[in-house]
């Protein structure tokens, strides 16, 4: 399949040292913003004892921010490659909202102690076994039969989104005080105080998916041709567009987990991915999305947290910028 | 175009209407009786009665009216059946308008926060017909979700404005649709959008003809240009005042006039009152479910609507697949 794909050969190799510049820019930019929140303005002389606590603190921060951005950016590209078009996010099809109402119907139905008696491994195996299991069932079905409509699907999917966000609000109105308490606090993070323990297993579910969008990668460029396209090269359009939406459900719900929902973020990192990756092959574009992701986090939380001083403002901040990017691609494109 | 009903049905249907009035007459009365506090306990009942319980059930009738014929006015204008205020994002320009009067001018009257709140969902939904008209559509599905997304731009700025200035609480129990704290003095410029509904009652006519394009409503004389404005500018009045009287009412646009246009066809003058009574009747029960089912507590109505308004949606979506 990769060689029905790839361009004739002078191209190519015309176009691969520019790729390859533009990634190494990128991941310049990564590393110093990452060396910076780690180690700037850090309390005693470096290679102290008290300089390496700080540093180990500040890390739990890097690696959220960096799991995020891998979330999001990933969860777009998908997004936008399965269900053919640039302008939506996976968030507004409600997958936060899906999270959430799963959360909270967990709590309204067994108590608190069920929250606090699924930690670690368990929860996170049950949480995605949960995910898959809900997302398979709801976009299989509504993707399937002889009438199965991308455009129905979508504005189910958004109005879906809307109903649970009312279901989870009528359920948390009607739990005890204390319950809400604990379900508040496990649902929403924010970049600045994550929760360390559950960092390692959303890595690993972040890890296995990542693996699996890796091996789909010439795949989802023929699923990016469109259905009659991907149809004619021989592949199984459906079934290829639910495991994907299912793939991106998962993590959503591990970046909604970690620091609640994006709504522009993702969209910010695709867009500007498609422009600036210099190719539209998923293993260029995937990657690059990605990097991009890091360096506007981690950029962003370093110049908010030591310039400004205004760190908990970062993820409003990018959902406005992203928001008002939004419009003007909005405006500029012609058509839809 | 289903234009006329058959004859046959006409006199079922001369009979449906007042006996559906009748229906949506008694639901305000039972609404006029419960709550939280017993009317019969002591002699403050009566007094109780005029300051609470009339009030609530006045703006439930007039909120509800205004948002079900808002959202038929918006498909009329669009010729798309899946617009109404919170798919085009004007209750969310509506909601950053109070916000920034409130934070601009704290001490501000109430209808000064109307008249901008009004205005700047009349600037929204201009905005929302002009990407409309500037970019082609390979499907009708695809103009609400387009709205949507406008309307979570809106809203990120309006929460961004919120978070720098410390209201973000404010907000939050502001825009949830509900009819708790409406007491005698709080609603009665709700009555603005009774004049919005008897306005449209007289418009209906060359709101529906200027949505057909402004080729065919300029062909048999019609300004095309004043009725579109007209038109958004009484969505906008309505948007504007529920806004900011009561909250968000969501899907409620949406659910009514499609349920009627399905049953009755699409002639938008005779759908009329039957979508005022559809969005009361519905309005009232989400009302009485949400202070029912915690009694002393109440679940605000916007929350019983967003799940009851979205599983009605989604069925109307799938038997509209399954038809094709």
């Amino acid at each position: 399949m990769a060689e029905v794909l790839t361009r004739p050969a002078p191209a190519r190799a015309l176009r691969r040292p520019r790729i390859v510049a533009r990634f190494g820019i990128l991941a310049l930019i990564v590393v110093a913003a990452a060396v910076g929140v780690l180690t700037w303005n850090v309390p005693g002389e470096p290679g102290s004892r008290a300089f390496w606590l700080a540093v180990n603190l500040r890390v739990v921060s890097v690696a959220t921010i960096a799991l995020v951005a891998c979330c999001q950016a990933v969860a777009t590209v998908l997004f936008h490659t399965a269900t053919a078009n640039r302008i939506l996010t996976p968030s507004i099809m409600g997958f936060d909202a899906l999270y959430v109402v799963m959360q909270t119907a967990l709590v309204f139905f067994f108590g608190s102690s069920a929250l606090s008696a699924t930690d670690g491994l368990l929860k996170v195996v049950v949480q995605s076994v949960l995910m898959v299991g809900f997302a398979t069932l709801l976009y299989g079905w509504l993707f399937a039969g002889r009438r199965g409509n991308l455009h129905i699907m979508l504005l189910v999917g958004v109005v879906l989104g809307v109903g649970f966000g009312s279901l989870s609000t009528v359920m948390q109105r009607l739990l005890t005080p204390s319950d809400f308490d604990v379900l508040s606090a496990r649902l929403f993070g924010n970049l600045s105080n994550s929760d360390a323990e559950y960092l390692p297993w959303g890595a690993l579910v972040v890890a296995v998916v990542l693996v699996i969008v890796w091996r789909a990668r010439h795949r989802l460029d023929v699923l990016a041709l469109g259905r009659e396209a991907s149809v004619n090269l021989g592949l199984a359009y459906r079934r290829e567009v639910v495991g994907m939406l299912v793939l991106v459900a998962v993590l959503i719900s591990v970046s909604t987990t970690m620091v609640g929902p994006m709504t522009f973020f993702g969209f910010l990192v695709a867009t500007l991915a498609y422009q600036l990756a210099g190719s539209a092959q998923h293993r260029v574009v995937l990657p690059f999305a990605v990097l991009l992701g890091m360096a506007t986090l981690l950029g962003g939380y370093f110049v908010l947290r030591h310039v400004f001083y205004a760190a908990g403002m970062l993820s409003i901040i990018i959902e406005f910028v992203g928001g008002v990017f939004f419009l003007v691609y909005l405006l500029r494109k012609g058509s839809l | 175009m289903i234009v006329t009903a058959p004859s046959s049905r006409k006199l079922g249907h001369r009979v449906a209407l007042p006996a559906a009035a009748a229906g949506v007459a008694a639901l305000v009365v039972l609404s006029l009786f419960v709550g939280a506090y017993d009317l019969t306990a002591d002699a403050f009942g009566g007094e109780m009665f005029f300051i609470s319980r009339v009030p609530r059930t006045l703006a439930l009738v007039l909120a509800g009216c205004a948002m079900a014929v808002s959202g038929l006015i918006m498909q009329l204008l669009t010729q798309n059946r899946f617009v109404e205020p919170s798919t085009t994002g004007t209750s969310e320009w509506a909601a950053l308008g109070l916000l920034v009067t409130v934070l601009l001018a704290p001490g501000a009257p109430l209808l000064v926060r109307m008249v901008v709140a009004s205005v700047a969902a009349f600037v929204g939904t201009m905005i929302f017909i002009g990407i409309l008209r500037r970019i082609s559509l390979r499907s009708s599905l695809v103009v609400p979700l387009i709205g949507i997304m406008l309307g979570a731009v809106v809203s990120a700025f309006t929460t961004y404005l919120a978070v720098s200035t410390n209201s973000l609480q404010m907000l939050g129990t502001w825009f949830m649709g509900s009819f708790t704290s409406i007491v005698r003095g709080r609603y009665e410029v709700l009555w603005v959008v009774a004049i919005v509904v008897l306005l449209v009652f007289l418009y209906a006519d060359r709101i529906t003809v200027a949505g057909l394009g402004r080729d065919i409503a300029t062909s048999v004389g019609l300004d095309h240009t004043r009725v579109m404005l007209i038109g958004t500018g009484l969505v906008a009045v309505a948007t504007g005042v529920t806004t900011v009287v009561v909250g968000f009412l969501p899907f409620l646009g949406l659910v009514v006039p499609n349920l009627v246009s399905m049953w009755r066809g699409d002639n938008a003058r005779a759908n009329l009152p039957w979508v005022c009574l559809g969005g009361v009747a519905i309005v009232v029960v989400c009302d009485i479910v949400g202070r029912v089912i915690r009694m002393p507590f109440e679940v605000p109505v916007s929350m019983i609507l967003g799940v009851v308004g979205s599983a009605v949606f989604i069925t109307l979506l799938l038997r509209m697949r399954a038809r094709g």
